[in-house]
């Protein structure tokens, strides 16, 4: 439940590739001895095989998602998605199967009549002879097979799962939560940031201490007050909280904000600016950075999150997230291994691109937000 | 020394007016979340402390009463909760070494200054960080199948003949589920790579100057000056850990299959509030799982003094 936010904290303890790979850059100037150059291949070698490794499920993830159910329920199908080569005979598809004959040769030959131990194949170059019988069960005999992507299964699960509602759904709890995180972590965070008060360092070890804090403490009695509040069943339980700050992001925002210096404060406040305005137009402005990864993370959040969706909007299928959708629709398709995938992909696909896109941006945010061990 | 505000019955010096202008406003800026602290953790926490000595239930059959240690005394004689308890341990004690340690190494892959084009490789390792968990957990159910998953396609074309049944096996699930548990390795790893960016390269320098090897250079400065976050990601990791119950949950819908290997600690307690609609029972096994929790992060502080190292502590 708590890994996305566990990122949040853990980026902010100063990721430094940004520095680093200025660093690497002076170093690559430099020339290089032959070992050296061996062991960057090596190194590089085991590095390529790793990710390689490491990504491999989802490789297969793609490749059952575009396969034909027939494939995947027959043993001895190629590991790429693919369909049997066939001849069109007598107005029926015939399937071509590798051949060994009596006189040492091997041919592609159509089976026509499938038998255990006798079966006769027609020859697809010279349709109008007379069949071939053959000796032996053909089962032993290898399939021809030509590369075919099913494309389909993406479109079935788009109808079956009524992803454009889920889709809508998810978008909607995710932006709107965003903004409640934004909003509230900003003041929180600007207030542990620059106000010295009676007990800011107890209140701000409380704060943090919530994020050891197991989650089945507090859910009970929440839960049963949002249930007496009638909000079961719909998006508040996911939607309310986020508008009271979580110790993630305040922690993040406020060792951004320690980081810009004070001086344009004091000058905003000579200027009569009040402690809000100086907010707006002076800290916000040069936070953007750790606003965008704020919310960034917080729409993966609340994209992935799981268990929140369960215990909240599994009585009303209307309203579900599609991590909720997608494990309803694998208690009712599990038979169909390449629907399950396609639906998968589906739901990964977004938060993947988001993450994608937007690498460099946060990466830069947190960087600066430079917590130096 | 005589001075009046010596003698005010506060040591903290008298705050000026300026002064206190300010802290209101600090108080207001943190005011959301106070309040969400006390409506989401604070109030929530003390109530379910009240549920453990009640008997309150949903359906509430008999009338709400103070039922004193009841709850407590079922929980000691409640054989599935133990049995829960040791789950979660089996798991964890061999979830945690490698939830510490596999990202390390990853870490010091990518850190290494022998190693081209290190960016591609840092967001392929974080990549799968932002899969949804459901989806992930999906995928790995497929690639972990006994017959047409292909790491056991792998293991039987290097010629292992029977590989184990990842996910329907008592014994092998805990193996599986950590497998499946390796795509969340992207945030120990970037903690990792800012610690290992942190550490003066002189001392390296220093090392190689005094005739030390790699090896010897990660035992001595690297390991050492990583303790602070081995020790942090220890910590969260078990906190963690104490929790884990999702991914068997999707996996195994809750039943527990097979065998009851994945009747996990928080899934006992969750079925117990969610589908017993027990909560004063629920509510006990919650703060239990609490004081392990809290047990054991004192623990890991109080061992932290023996290993952690702690390099110039004023910072």
């Amino acid at each position: 439940m708590a890994q996305a936010p566990a990122a949040q904290l853990e980026d902010t303890a100063g990721v430094g590739w940004f520095r680093r790979s200025r660093v690497r850059a002076a170093e690559s100037r430099q020339p290089r001895e032959r070992g050296d150059r061996t062991r960057s291949f090596l190194l590089t070698l085991i590095a390529i095989l790793a990710v390689a490794a490491f990504l491999s499920p989802m490789l297969r993830s793609v490749v059952y998602a575009v396969k034909s159910t027939d494939q995947i329920t027959q043993a001895g199908t190629p590991l790429w998605p693919a369909d049997p080569v066939t001849f069109q005979y007598q107005g029926k598809e015939l399937p071509l199967l590798i051949v060994p004959l009596p006189d040492g040769t091997t041919r592609r030959l159509a089976l026509f009549e499938p038998g255990r131990k006798v079966s006769t194949f027609i020859d697809p170059a010279a349709p109008d002879a007379a069949a071939i019988t053959w000796q032996g069960s053909w089962r032993t005999l290898e399939q021809i097979w030509q590369f075919a992507p099913h494309w389909e299964n993406f479109a079935k699960v788009w109808d079956l799962i009524d992803y454009p509602r889920l889709l809508f759904n998810t978008l909607a709890i995710a932006v709107i939560s965003t903004i409640g995180t934004l909003l509230s972590c900003t003041l929180v965070a600007y207030g542990f940031a620059r106000f010295r008060f009676p007990g800011r360092t107890l209140l701000f070890t409380l704060l943090i201490a919530t994020i050891f804090l197991p989650t089945a403490v507090t859910i009970i009695p929440t839960y049963t007050v949002f249930q007496k509040l009638g909000w079961v069943g719909t998006w508040l339980p996911l939607l309310v909280p986020t508008f009271f700050a979580n110790a993630y992001d305040v922690f993040l925002m406020r060792q951004y904000f320690m980081t810009i210096p004070t001086e344009m404060d004091e000058a905003a406040a000579i200027d009569g600016a009040g402690p809000f305005r100086t907010l707006i137009s002076v800290i916000l402005p040069q936070a953007w950075p750790v606003v965008i990864a704020v919310a960034i993370f917080h729409l993966v959040y609340a994209w992935n999150d799981f268990f929140g969706p369960l215990i909240y909007l599994s009585s009303n299928p209307d309203i579900q997230t599609i991590a909720l959708g997608l494990q309803r629709f694998n208690g009712i398709h599990y038979r169909d291994p390449g629907l399950i995938q396609a639906g998968t992909l589906m739901t990964l696909i977004i938060p993947v691109i988001a993450f994608l896109l937007t690498q460099r941006f946060f990466t830069r945010g947190i960087v600066i937000t430079g917590v130096e061990k | 020394m005589a001075t009046p505000s010596v003698v005010r019955p506060r040591s903290r010096p008298r705050i000026s007016g300026l002064a206190w202008r300010r802290a209101r406003w600090g108080y207001l800026f943190i005011a959301p979340w106070i309040v969400g602290f006390l409506a989401f953790t604070a109030i929530p926490i003390i109530a379910s402390f009240v549920f453990t000595f009640s008997n309150i239930n949903l359906e509430q059959a008999e009338p709400l009463q103070f039922v004193g240690l009841r709850n407590y005394q079922t929980l000691v004689s409640d054989q599935r909760t133990w049995d829960s308890l040791a789950v979660t341990l089996k798991f964890g004690l061999l979830a945690l070494p490698i939830g510490v340690g596999l990202p390390f190494l990853v870490a010091l892959l990518l850190h290494s200054r022998h190693l081209r084009a290190p960016g591609p490789f840092r967001i392929l390792f974080f990549l799968p960080y932002v899969v949804p968990f459901v989806a992930g957990v999906f995928i790995w159910q497929g690639m972990l199948n006994a017959d047409t998953g292909w790491l056991n396609g792998l293991l039987k074309f290097i010629g292992i003949s029977h590989p184990p049944d990842w996910l329907q096996d008592p014994v092998w699930i805990y193996p599986g589920l950590v497998i499946m548990g390796i795509w969340g390795i992207g945030a120990g790893m970037i903690v990792y790579l800012a610690g290992l960016k942190g550490i003066p390269t002189d001392l390296y320098e220093a090392a190689r100057i005094d005739g030390a090897g790699a090896l010897q250079s990660l035992r001595h400065i690297t390991i050492p000056m990583m303790s602070p976050v081995i020790f942090y990601t220890i910590v969260l990791g078990s906190v963690e850990v104490l929790q884990y119950f999702l991914v068997p949950l999707v996996l195994k819908n809750g039943t527990g299959e097979p065998g009851g290997s994945t009747n996990f600690f928080n899934l006992y307690l969750y079925q117990n509030f969610f589908t017993f609609q027990n909560m004063s029972y629920g509510a006990t096994l919650a703060w239990l799982l609490f004081a392990i929790t809290l047990g054991l992060t004192l623990l890991l502080f109080r061992s932290a003094r023996y290993w952690v190292y702690y390099a110039g502590e004023a910072r």
